[in-house]
C-alpha cells in the first residue's frame, strides 16, 4: 500500500469527564474517498475538529504527507493542502457567493498585505472563483450576497468554498444536511466527479450516498473506531449493525 | 452591502453611484465653507469650528476603519490624539517646530504605540478587548499627567502653530483650514482605497466570519493588527493638526470620555462607509455647540429663568439627545440618508 496521505495515530479529546474520541487512529490513502459514519454523538464532528486544527487534541499525533501536522494552526494546515467544511454552515452572509469564494482564492495566490486596489475586480481571483463555483452548480447565483441563498446552496458554496483553496484533502462534515433531494442528487454528483482528483474524508448519515460514493468505510461509536473496511464488508460487520441497530436503517 | 455593490457584473451600479453623492456634496460644503465663513462676520469663530469638525473627522473616521469595519471597539483611541499633540508639543518645545518632522515622529510614535498595545489587546475578544484598549488609553493619560517638564495636568500652550518647510503659513487661518481639508480629503482617499482592498477584504470577512477566514487559511491576528496600527496612525496624524488647531496640549485629549466621544461620532454617523463617520464628527460637534442656543429658542413658551437654565445645563439634553438618536436611527445619519432609496 502507499503512504498515507492522512494518519492519525491515538488522537484522544475529552470535554471534562466526556471522552469525546478515543484513541483514534486512522489512515487514509491518497485518491480515496473515505467516509466516517457513526451515531449522533459519536464524536465525528470533534474528530474533524482535532484534524483541521479548530480544536488541540489532548493526546496523539496527525501526520499530513508525512509532515506532523499536531501543533499547526488551522490556517497553516488549510495552506498546506488540509481544507474542510463545516457541518454547520459557515460562510460570509454579507459577502456575494463569488467574493465568499474569491477569498479563499486570495488566500493562497499572493501577499493579502495590498492597500489599493479593488479586489473584487481582480480577474486571476474572480475567475478561478467563477470555476469553483460552476463546478457545484452555483455560477448563476455568483453575485447573491451569500445570506441570501437558499440553505441548500449554501451548502454547495462551502463546497466551492472548500475546493478553492486548493487542498490536496478536502474534510466534509455532513455536505448532504438539510439540502432537499435535487440539491443533494447534485452534490453527490459532484462529489462524485471530484472523487477523481483529490482525496476526501466525509462525514455523512446519508447512507445511500455513503455506500455509494466512499471506498472505504471507517466507523465511529461512543468515540471508538469499531471497524475500518470497504462499503460491503461494513454494511456485512455484525458489531456495526449492532451499533447502528435502532439508530438508522441501513440498507 | 458594499461587497453587493462591488461584483463587476452585479446588475446594481445605480445603488452604487448614489451612495457617493454623499460623499460628494459633503466636500462640497466643506470646500464652499470658507466662503460663507468670510460673508458671516465671524469668520475666525467658523473656520476655528470647522476646522475641529474636519480634525475629529479625521479621527473618527480612523476608528471607521476597524470599528465598522473590523468591529473592533477601541476604547482608548484618544490615546493617539495625544500622542500627535504631545509630538506636536514636545518637539516645539525642544525648538522643533517643523511639521514635516513634527507629523512623522507622531505617526511613528502611534504606530509603535499601537503595534504594542495592539498585540496584547487583540489577543482578548468583545468586553475584554474594549477594556483593554481602555487600560491602555488611562496610561498614556497618566503619563501625560505627569510629564511635569511638559506641563503636567495643565498642559502646554504652544508659542505658534508649527511651520511647514521654515514658513509659518499655517499662522494664516484660511491655509491652514486648507491644510486641514487636504489631511481629511487624503485620509479619507487612503482609507476608502484600504477598505475596497484585498487587506480590506480580509478585515471585513474576519468581522463577518473569523473562523470561516482561518477556514481559508487567513490568520486573522495579523490583518486586524495591521489595521489597528494604520487607524492609530491616522488618529495620531488628527492630534497634530488638533494641537496646531488648538495652539494648546493637555492631558485631556486623551481622557476615556474623549475616547468615547469618538465612538459616538462614529456610532451617530454611521459604522462603516468612512464619511457617515465625518458626518457623525459634525454632527456631534455642531450640537455640542449650539445646542444651549438650540434649545433657548425652541423654549420660547417658558419663562426667561427656565430658558436660561435649560441653555446652561444643556449637557442634560445633549446625552438623552444622541442616545435617542442611536436608538431610532438604526445604521445611524448613513442609514437615515440611505433609507429613501430601499424598497
Ligand atoms: N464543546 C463541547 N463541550 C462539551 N461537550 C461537547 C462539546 N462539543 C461536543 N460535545 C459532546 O461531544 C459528543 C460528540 O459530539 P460531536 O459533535 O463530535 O458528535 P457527532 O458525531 O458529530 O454528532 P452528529 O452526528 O450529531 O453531528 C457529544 O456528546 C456532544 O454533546
Ligand atoms: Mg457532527
Amino acid at each position: 500500500m502507499a503512504e498515507p496521505l492522512l494518519e492519525l495515530r491515538n488522537l484522544r479529546k475529552a470535554y471534562g469527564a466526556l471522552i469525546v474520541t478515543d484513541d483514534v487512529s486512522l489512515s487514509v490513502q491518497p485518491g480515496e474517498l473515505h467516509a466516517i459514519i457513526g451515531p449522533n454523538g459519536a464524536g465525528k464532528t470533534t474528530l474533524i475538529h482535532q484534524i483541521s486544527g479548530t480544536l488541540s487534541s489532548d493526546s496523539g499525533s496527525i501526520l499530513f504527507g508525512g509532515e506532523d501536522f499536531t501543533h499547526l494552526s488551522m490556517p497553516q494546515r488549510v495552506r498546506r493542502g488540509l481544507a474542510r467544511s463545516f457541518q454547520i454552515t459557515s460562510i460570509l452572509p454579507g459577502f456575494s457567493a463569488l467574493a465568499n469564494v474569491a477569498l479563499a482564492v486570495q488566500a493562497r495566490s499572493g501577499s493579502s498585505f495590498r492597500f489599493f486596489g479593488n479586489a473584487s475586480l481582480e480577474k486571476a481571483l474572480n475567475a478561478p472563483a467563477m470555476d469553483c463555483l460552476a463546478e457545484v452548480g452555483l455560477a448563476a447565483r455568483a453575485h447573491i450576497p451569500a445570506g441570501l441563498l437558499s440553505h441548500g446552496e449554501k451548502r454547495q458554496l462551502e463546497l466551492a468554498i472548500g475546493l478553492a483553496t486548493e487542498p490536496k484533502l478536502l474534510l466534509l462534515d455532513e455536505p448532504l444536511a438539510g439540502t432537499g433531494h435535487d440539491e443533494s442528487q447534485r452534490v453527490v454528483e459532484t462529489l462524485r466527479r471530484l472523487k477523481s482528483r483529490l482525496t476526501i474524508v466525509l462525514i455523512e448519515h446519508d447512507m445511500d450516498a455513503v455506500f455509494s460514493l466512499a471506498d472505504r468505510v471507517s466507523v465511529l461509536v461512543y468515540g471508538r473506531v469499531i471497524a475500518t473496511d470497504t462499503p460491503e464488508r461494513i454494511r456485512a460487520n455484525p458489531e456495526v449493525r449492532a451499533a447502528y441497530l435502532g439508530e438508522e436503517e441501513m440498507v | 452591502m458594499t461587497e453587493l455593490a462591488e461584483t463587476p457584473s452585479a446588475p446594481m451600479p445605480s445603488l452604487a453611484t448614489r451612495f457617493e453623492i454623499v460623499p460628494i456634496v459633503l466636500f462640497a460644503a466643506f470646500v464652499a465653507a470658507p466662503l460663507f465663513a468670510m460673508v458671516s462676520g465671524a469668520e475666525g469663530y467658523v473656520l476655528s469650528l470647522l476646522t475641529r469638525v474636519m480634525v475629529f473627522g479625521i479621527a473618527a473616521m480612523a476608528l471607521d476603519l476597524i470599528l465598522g469595519y473590523g468591529a473592533l471597539v477601541s476604547f482608548g483611541h484618544a490615546a493617539f490624539l495625544g500622542l500627535g499633540g504631545y509630538a506636536v508639543g514636545i518637539l516645539a518645545s525642544h525648538g522643533i517646530e517643523d511639521l514635516l518632522v513634527q507629523i512623522p515622529v507622531a505617526l511613528a510614535a502611534s504606530a509603535i504605540f499601537a503595534l504594542i498595545t495592539g498585540a496584547i489587546s487583540l489577543r482578548t475578544k468583545g468586553v475584554y478587548f474594549i477594556m483593554i484598549t481602555l487600560a491602555f488609553g488611562q496610561m498614556l493619560y497618566f503619563l501625560a499627567t505627569s510629564l511635569a517638564a511638559y506641563g503636567g495636568d495643565d498642559g502646554m500652550t504652544l508659542a505658534s502653530r508649527s511651520l511647514v518647510a521654515g514658513s509659518s503659513i499655517l499662522e494664516n487661518d484660511f491655509t491652514f483650514y486648507w491644510v486641514c481639508l487636504l489631511c481629511l480629503l487624503g485620509a479619507y482617499a487612503f482609507s476608502r482605497s484600504v477598505v475596497a482592498s484585498r487587506f480590506g477584504r480580509v478585515l471585513r470577512g474576519t468581522k463577518e466570519n473569523a473562523i470561516r477566514m482561518e477556514a481559508i487559511g487567513f490568520q486573522p491576528f495579523r490583518y486586524q493588527l495591521a489595521a489597528y496600527v494604520l487607524s492609530g496612525m491616522m488618529a495620531g496624524l488628527a492630534g497634530c493638526l488638533l494641537a496646531n488647531q488648538a495652539e494648546f496640549v493637555s492631558p485631556a485629549y486623551m481622557t476615556w470620555q474623549r475616547s468615547g466621544e469618538l465612538i459616538f461620532m462614529v456610532v451617530l454617523g454611521g459604522l462603516g462607509s468612512l464619511h457617515g463617520a465625518i458626518i457623525g464628527a459634525a454632527a456631534f460637534l455642531l450640537l455640542e455647540e449650539f445646542l444651549p442656543e438650540i434649545l433657548h429658542g425652541l423654549s420660547f413658551f417658558l419663562g426667561e429663568e427656565t430658558r436660561a437654565h435649560l441653555a446652561e445645563n444643556w449637557k442634560m439634553v445633549f446625552g438623552p439627545l444622541l442616545i435617542l438618536i442611536v436608538l431610532f436611527v438604526r445604521g445611524g445619519i448613513m442609514g437615515l440618508l440611505r433609507r429613501p432609496h430601499h424598497g
